[in-house]
């Protein structure tokens, strides 16, 4: 039976007009409304429902970043998940953060708590970077099944659907392994009252990057960050001749 | 152990419609306003009441605003008892109840943060809510008996059953100890005559807490009534019309009747003739309660309003930056968190067992005539728009009014508070 460790992220929650700093070098955060991922929530979901067909002994959420992360956390245990683990990272950390440091955190959690699985959601929604996955299935040197709309067990084996853009691709893999959830992997559940005065019980285990080995070094730097441009009007054309030679001086054909 | 389990296997296998969202933003358009967002830290909430409200806000957002402004227009939610099996799994219905029966052990404070949030999406079925799981799920926690909890509770804190209390008469209504329907004792049972009316829930209800004149010939009027556990199929207990209502549509309001309806005496609730400490202890939560009711309107109306006059632009600004205007939104705003504030102190108070009538009273005095101002400011900071029904400002306002009458009119509260005040000073 495998245990299990999902990958939940903080973001701005998703019904949110997003609004850029006046200084450009990000978006407003400060009094904004945050929540999980969506696509964690999706993770989260499918690794407590391993737990209860039996699939899965224990399930561990992790969460990097700040001290609000631990409440992405508590909605994590309060949707079924048994223990948290919440890797502190602040402040000028907190900016230069990326997948990668994330991946190497993840890595090294997997290999402390003996996981059998990790799952995560296939991307962030405030980053939409869609490594994370991937990168630590490559630094554990673990098969990887991403953008799942399906997972079934074996015997050692997971088959894993995946949404990819020409279809449906169904891969197998062994276990240990890395998977991504995709969005129609499953509906997430709204936690219970009852699970959620329960979750307040389950343990939240404290650390740093430092702590697991990983130094949050730069590889990259933000140079400005900006709305994307107003749509300019387009204009009618008489007929299809037209069209075609607007296409061709425009460079698209 | 086992019933938690059960409760989130439901949950799962529950058919939650949620809207997907397309790629990785959301596209939908919801309603007309962003939200406007609360600040738990001025209203003293911890962590566990946080993570509460944001877990009940995405239900009721998700699952009941969207269908809040078909359901006003029709008087009619088809989905309910579908919704109200899914308020059961979440553990909403019984949230002060023992969780021996069913309920989640929760406090009132946790209860009037669901009511907010859930009259926040639709104010109709939020009364609906508050009716079931505090006028009558509460008071049979509160008063029945051991067997009688067991009998009723867990199918009304699943969301099997609704629940409904009636007092009210047509001819008695502040005045409710002038109640007419009779209660007269025939060996193990009661056989009830008379009618009630008013009665929210009460064309869907299957347990109701009846209040009933078992002597009418008492030195005093009110050491005559009885509360009674009155079930649908009972012989002789029917229901009438439901009530075409101005606002809280689509919770429905109708007139009970009882023509020799019996009910077994082991169904008295509390004791004979001892049915008024029962009605009346029970108000004064039921206050609290349903006060919750209007600040989630108030709060509605803040998201609508405050949404708009930022994007509505006139003279070439938006028309949240005129001072008229801003005047407006603050008043808005302040009257929000007052109301709020209020709430949630006596709501503590009475979780800590200390039950003041004068400020459940007050509390909902407040809070019901500053939501119909605020709901009125609303739709004047819409201007046009907001006289038009597409926008929900007039539901809001329509909503918002029922609080200043129900569960006591502002003219009975303002008694019931002073003469609190005098008993002070004699």
């Amino acid at each position: 039976m495998a245990r299990v460790l999902v990958g939940v992220k903080r973001v701005i929650d998703y019904a949110v007009k997003i609004r850029v700093k006046p200084d450009k070098s990000g978006v407003v955060t400060e009094g904004v409304k945050h929540s999980m991922n969506p696509f964690d929530e999706i993770a989260v979901e499918e690794a407590v429902r391993m737990k209860e067909k039996k699939l899965a002994t224990e399930v561990i959420a992790v969460s990097c970043g700040p001290t609000q992360a631990q409440e992405t956390l508590r909605t994590a245990l309060a949707m079924g998940v048994d223990k948290a683990i919440h890797v502190e990272v602040t402040g000028k950390d907190l900016d230069t953060l990326q997948p990668i440091h994330v991946s190497k955190i993840l890595a090294k959690l997997a290999q402390d708590e003996k996981a059998d699985l990790v799952i995560v959601g296939k991307q962030a929604i405030d980053d939409d970077c869609n490594q994370t996955a991937q990168m630590t299935a490559a630094l554990l040197d673990w098969p990887q099944g991403t953008f799942a709309s399906k997972i079934e067990k074996g015997d050692g084996i997971l088959t894993i659907v995946r949404e990819i853009d020409g279809g449906l691709e169904t891969v197998k893999v062994k276990t240990p392994a890395v998977l991504s959830a995709d969005l129609r992997l499953n509906e997430p559940r709204y936690a219970t009252l009852p699970n959620i005065m329960k979750a307040k019980k389950k343990p939240l285990k404290k650390l740093t990057p430092k702590d697991l080995g990983v130094e949050i070094k730069a590889h990259q730097e933000v140079v400005s960050v900006e709305d994307p441009p107003v749509r300019q009007a387009g204009s009618i054309v008489p007929d299809v001749d037209t069209l075609a030679a607007k296409l061709k001086e425009g460079g698209f054909a | 152990m086992s019933s938690i389990r059960l409760l989130s296997q439901r949950c799962s296998k529950s058919l939650f419609n949620r809207k997907s969202f397309s790629g990785l933003r959301v596209l939908q358009a919801r309603q007309s306003s962003q939200y406007f967002p609360i600040d738990d830290n001025v209203f003293g909430l911890n962590e566990d009441q946080q993570q509460l409200r944001q877990t009940v806000f995405n239900f009721f957002q998700k699952e009941l605003a969207p269908k809040a402004a078909e359901i006003d227009k029709t008087n009619n939610f088809p989905e309910l008892r579908e919704f109200w099996k899914k308020l059961g799994s979440l553990g909403t219905l019984g949230i002060t109840a023992s969780s021996k029966y069913g309920g989640s052990d929760g406090s009132y404070l946790d209860h009037c943060i669901i009511m907010e949030e859930m009259s926040r999406a639709a104010g109709g079925i939020a009364l609906s809510y508050g009716a079931h799981s505090n006028l009558c799920v509460n008071q049979i926690n509160r008063n029945g008996t051991e067997e009688q909890k067991e009998k009723y509770l867990p199918k009304l804190c699943s969301g099997e059953h609704m629940g409904a209390l009636a007092m009210s008469e047509p001819g008695a209504g502040s005045d409710v100890v002038s109640m007419k329907l009779r209660a007269d004792k025939k060996g193990d049972y009661y056989t009830l005559n008379g009618n009630k009316f008013w009665i929210t829930n009460g064309p869907d209800a299957e347990t109701l807490v009846v209040y009933a004149k078992t002597n009418p010939n008492a030195a005093k009027p009110q050491h005559g009534v009885t509360a009674f556990i009155v079930e649908k199929g009972m012989e002789g207990f029917s229901t009438a019309q439901k009530l075409d209502k101005l606002g809280i549509r689509g919770s429905n309001t109708g007139e009970l009747i009882f023509e020799n309806c019996k009910v077994p005496a082991k169904n008295i609730l509390g004791q004979e003739n001892k049915g008024i400490y029962v009605l009346f202890s029970g108000l004064d939560l039921e206050r609290l309660v349903l006060a919750a009711g209007p600040v989630g309107l108030m709060q509605a109306s803040c998201d609508t309003a405050f949404e708009y006059v930022h994007q509505r632009k006139q003279f070439g600004q938006p028309i949240g930056e005129f001072q008229l205007v801003q005047a407006k939104i603050a008043d808005m705003f302040t009257s929000l968190s007052v109301s709020r504030s209020y709430l949630y102190s006596v709501a503590r108070a009475c979780d800590n067992g200390k039950v003041s009538r004068r400020d459940c009273a007050s509390v909902i005095l407040f809070c019901a005539e500053q939501a119909t101002k605020v709901a009125l400011d609303a739709i004047q900071c819409l201007g046009g728009n907001g006289y038009i029904n597409d926008y929900p400002t007039g539901r809001y306002l329509r909503d918002a009014k029922l609080y200043e009458i129900g569960a006591g009119t502002s003219e009975v509260r303002r008694l019931v508070i002073g003469r609190s005040l005098n008993e002070l000073y004699k």
